[in-house]
């Protein structure tokens, strides 16, 4: 039955790789749970530029500062814990849902598994790809979650970045809407939908130099650092998980060749009991 | 093949040898179904040392809400310079006046059993089967005493406390309230959890 | 033992006691040390004590996992994290749990596809398969009940969608859908009834039904992959010539085979406890949202051949709508492997020695039946529905042509004994 086996490998091989349904083009990103430095970094920028909105409601502090290197927890309740919360507290923000609400229209939500849900992947694109659009209540817009209804964070350290269209020579909304007009008179008529359900070719975004506290190789980090932090936050024992593992499947290889062997020395009164 | 004889001295070594090796995996796969009856992260942080504000405590009073430490009610009372000079008299009818058999932090074990004398810090749970006593603080006659001297009273069986958490003689309690170790922080600020590292602070 | 003039060893003793009270001895010998298996078992004949191992894991898990779950809307997904993160290798058992699920299907699909292929299902172990096929229903109905308890966003529509079928039975179905929910959408009622049945009703009922078939099947001897009865043969003492006792034989081997079993497992389990989203959906990671969808609802992998064929019932008939149709093919294509010991007609029981057309029949089914599993898992399309209703059509011939092939082709003589 051994053609059995190959269908059956050919069919599952592959179904395994479904496509992503996202059109923009994500850069990759390997988290690196072993970087203990990123990830300290990564916690430091949560407390500084997320926690403010989105909760860990699933994560606390004195278990991040534990597998996060033994951060010392009056380091952490110095530098990382900003309200009264005590070390080994929830890792909530202090603002009410009444309040977010209010300020936003939804509440923000939770971050402790949103790498499960989503990537790290995509939170590492989420956080590069910010840029100025007007159209949007907060003056940016994002190219892996269109129309998302936050502020561009990370601003300061990032700074102004913008799209960089092929085919319209332009930069902001305003702009592009020049834009617009004089290819409607050149009779390109179908443009104006185009360029409102944004299908126009903008491949880039582009962060204007010295617009921020960061060149673009250190907010790339930092981003990079949030969403290793995030990836870590998502599943805390994923370390310890694959470290046991290797000691049970090693305890495992070791009891299946005595039972091979055991098995083989049983079936010696078989086999050598054959009827010819 | 013809030569794979079984042999009973080789059976007998290897079945020995896999029934230990898979004896010490059942032992090892049985480890997380105990380990995980432990107290969790939650219990443990909800274990961690708390901070209890005393400045709004008024003389005589015990603090209210009572704080929580390891989900244990904590008593935290005023206790005015008649009480303290009553509880220095009165020790003839007390189980263990001097809080021999007791459980209380070294820094504690004085005849008010605490650090300061006016502030009192007990455990809330009465050392005969865990119920909480009631904090009964005035002189007079009571239902369960017609002489009492103000103190805490278990309704589950009876047994009564003087403001020092002292058990009286011939009740169900055998020992005094349980002092859990604490420090004070700031004048105002007691930290139940954690023990007093300089026992020069009680001067 | 060695010197038989002197009393009796203690355990003996103990064992002679506990023997006059309790056929313990006698339990041991007929299911084990007396029970003779056919000799040439092969891979496929360890999946059924596979399975056997994956419900005792299950259970055990399942009980610790309930003691920190808490059935509540509010509650069941942050208990699902709390175990997770606070409980002491909370991780472990929630893996083990989750993975185990998966794990239980791989192995009955296996040991329901060594039924079809070395015709175990025929006279006299009619009764073991149908045993069978209420554990493989009892275990579908399990796993769907488990699959709304973590209370995540793929649960809640997943079960939405799939309590929605029985709203297409004709005239009784909305309120049977009402009944079944307790409320007019999936709620915290819906959720304390399907733990009740995941946790308490339907293990019962699993380890009652695995009883039961082990115990007609060590009444009627096992088949072998000959398809061969060994009972035909026996010698003066009236053990099969071609049996061997289970044990010590077969429980080494069975040993050896879980071994195997629990390397692959353990590798899913501390590695790729998700399985890609195959094993839990990413979507499962966020909490129920009753006003928000998954972009693209997919039933755990297990469902899926049986939701493709849902799916591939795209026109109505008889006036009747396509949903019916859908729920009728669906619920058919479960059902229809409990009619193969009156659909096969076939002089011989094992695939090896029938003729071409069951190989072939067999071949399809299997390819069939992965093709619509994966068909089940991606979103629908003009070329997938069609493959799924071309996959559908192959599923079903492979049962309902069965009676006329099977008769119709020319089979290879069985050996008398049991070949190697």
């Amino acid at each position: 039955m051994h053609w059995l086996w190959v269908s059956a490998v050919c069919v599952l091989s592959g179904s395994v790789f479904a496509a992503s349904d996202s059109t923009w083009e994500m850069e990759s990103m390997k988290p690196d749970l072993n970087d203990v430095d990123s990830l300290q970094r990564g916690l430091a920028l949560y407390a500084n530029f997320c926690i403010g909105c989105h909760s860990l409601q699933y994560q606390r502090y004195e278990r991040t500062a534990d597998d996060l290197g033994e951060i010392p927890h009056d380091l952490v309740l110095d530098s990382i814990i900003f309200t009264d919360q005590q070390i080994g507290d929830y890792m909530t923000t202090s603002m009410s849902e009444e309040d977010a609400k209010n300020w936003f229209g939804v509440a923000p939500p939770d971050l402790t598994m949103v790498t499960r849900v989503r990537s790290p992947k995509w939170v590492y694109n989420f956080l590069k790809t910010f840029y100025v659009d007007e159209s949007r209540p907060y003056g940016v817009n994002n190219k892996v979650f269109p129309n998302v209804g936050m502020p561009h964070v990370l601003l300061p350290l990032q700074g102004i970045s913008e799209e960089v269209c092929y085919g319209y020579a332009t930069i902001d909304v305003i702009e592009r809407q020049g834009t617009f007009h004089s290819a409607a008179e050149e009779g390109v008529t179908d443009s104006i939908d185009r360029l409102q359900g944004r299908e126009l070719n903008c491949p880039e975004v582009r962060t204007i130099p010295g617009s921020g506290l960061y060149s673009v190789e250190e907010f790339d980090q930092a981003a990079f650092d949030l969403a290793n932090f995030l990836h870590y936050v998502s599943d805390p024992s994923r370390q310890q998980r694959k470290a046991l593992g290797t000691w049970v499947i090693g305890f495992l290889v070791i009891l299946l060749v005595l039972a091979y062997f055991l098995n083989r020395e049983y079936w010696k009164d078989i086999h050598n009991d054959k009827p010819d | 093949m013809t030569d794979s004889k079984s042999n009973p001295v080789t059976r007998r070594y290897l079945l020995l040898a896999t029934s230990g090796v898979a004896a010490v995996g059942v032992v090892g796969a049985a480890v997380p179904f105990v380990q995980s009856w432990t107290p969790s992260a939650k219990a443990r942080a909800l274990g961690a040392p708390i901070k209890v504000d005393i400045s709004r405590l008024k003389p005589g009073e015990m603090l209210r809400p009572t704080p929580k430490w390891r989900g244990q009610t904590i008593f935290v009372f005023h206790r005015s310079e008649s009480v303290l000079a009553r509880l220095e008299k009165e020790a003839a009818d007390l189980a263990d006046p001097l809080s021999k058999k007791s459980i209380q932090p070294d820094y504690a074990a004085n005849t008010w059993r605490s650090i300061r004398p006016e502030i009192g810090v007990y455990i809330g749970l009465c050392t005969h089967l865990g119920c909480v006593p009631t904090y009964e603080p005035d002189v007079g006659s009571e239902k369960w005493d017609s002489n009492w001297r103000g103190g805490f009273f278990c309704p589950c069986h009876g047994s009564k406390f003087d403001l020092a958490g002292r058990i009286e003689k011939n009740l169900p309690a055998p020992t005094n309230l349980v002092v859990p170790p604490y420090r004070y922080e700031t004048e105002t600020m007691i930290v139940v959890g954690e023990d007093m590292e300089d026992m020069e602070e009680i001067a | 033992m060695t010197e038989s003039t002197n009393r009796p060893s203690f355990i003996s003793r103990c064992q002679n006691w506990i023997d006059a009270r309790f056929p313990w001895t006698d339990t041991l010998n007929r299911h084990a040390a007396k029970y003779y298996a056919p000799r040439n078992f092969n891979f496929w004949y360890v999946f059924g004590a596979l399975a056997f191992f994956v419900l005792i894991l299950q259970l055990v898990t399942g009980v610790w996992l309930t003691m920190s779950y808490v059935p509540t809307s509010e509650g069941a997904f942050g208990s699902i994290e709390y175990t997770m993160r606070e409980v002491s290798f909370g991780w472990l058992i929630r893996y083990l749990h989750s993975t185990g699920a998966s794990a239980f299907f791989v192995v009955v699909y296996i040991h329901m596809f060594r039924g079809f292929a070395y015709g175990s299902y025929r006279s006299p172990r009619e009764l073991i398969w149908l045993i069978g096929m209420g554990i493989y229903l009892v275990l579908m109905a399990e796993g769907f009940f488990g699959y709304l308890l973590p209370w995540g966003n793929m649960s809640y529509w997943g079960a939405q969608v799939i309590v929605s079928l029985v709203g297409a039975i004709p005239f009784f179905g909305p309120d049977m859908m009402e009944w079944v929910r307790g409320d007019f959408v999936m709620s915290e009622i819906t959720l304390n009834r399907f733990f009740a049945l995941h946790v308490f009703a339907l293990p019962g009922a699993l380890v009652v039904l695995v009883f039961v078939h082990i115990v007609a099947l060590h009444h009627v001897g096992s088949n072998n992959p000959d398809g061969i009865e060994i009972k035909d043969k026996k010698d003066e003492k009236g053990v099969p010539l071609d049996g061997i006792p289970f044990h010590p034989y077969y429980t080494v081997h069975d040993f050896f085979a879980i071994v195997v079993f629990l390397i692959i497992f353990c590798a899913v389990v501390f590695y790729a406890p998700e399985m890609f989203g195959y094993f839990i959906e990413k979507p499962n990671f966020e909490i129920a949202n009753p006003i928000k969808t998954p972009e693209h609802i997919a039933p755990v992998w297990y469902y899926t051949p049986f939701y493709a064929m849902l799916r591939a019932a795209t026109f109505p008939l008889f006036g009747i709508d396509a949903k019916f149709w859908g729920l009728v093919v669906m619920a058919g294509a479960i059902l229809i492997p409990a009619a193969l010991p009156w659909l096969d007609r076939s002089p011989v029981r094992s695939i090896r020695y029938k003729g071409r057309i069951s190989k072939l029949m067999l071949g399809m089914l299997v390819t069939s039946f992965i093709v619509l599993g994966y068909l089940g898992t991606i979103p629908p399309s003009p070329f997938a529905t069609f493959t799924a209703q071309v996959g559908t059509m192959i599923y079903f011939s492979y049962f309902l042509l069965m009676p006329w092939y099977t008769q119709r082709e020319k089979t290879k003589a069985e050996p008398e004994r049991v070949t190697d």
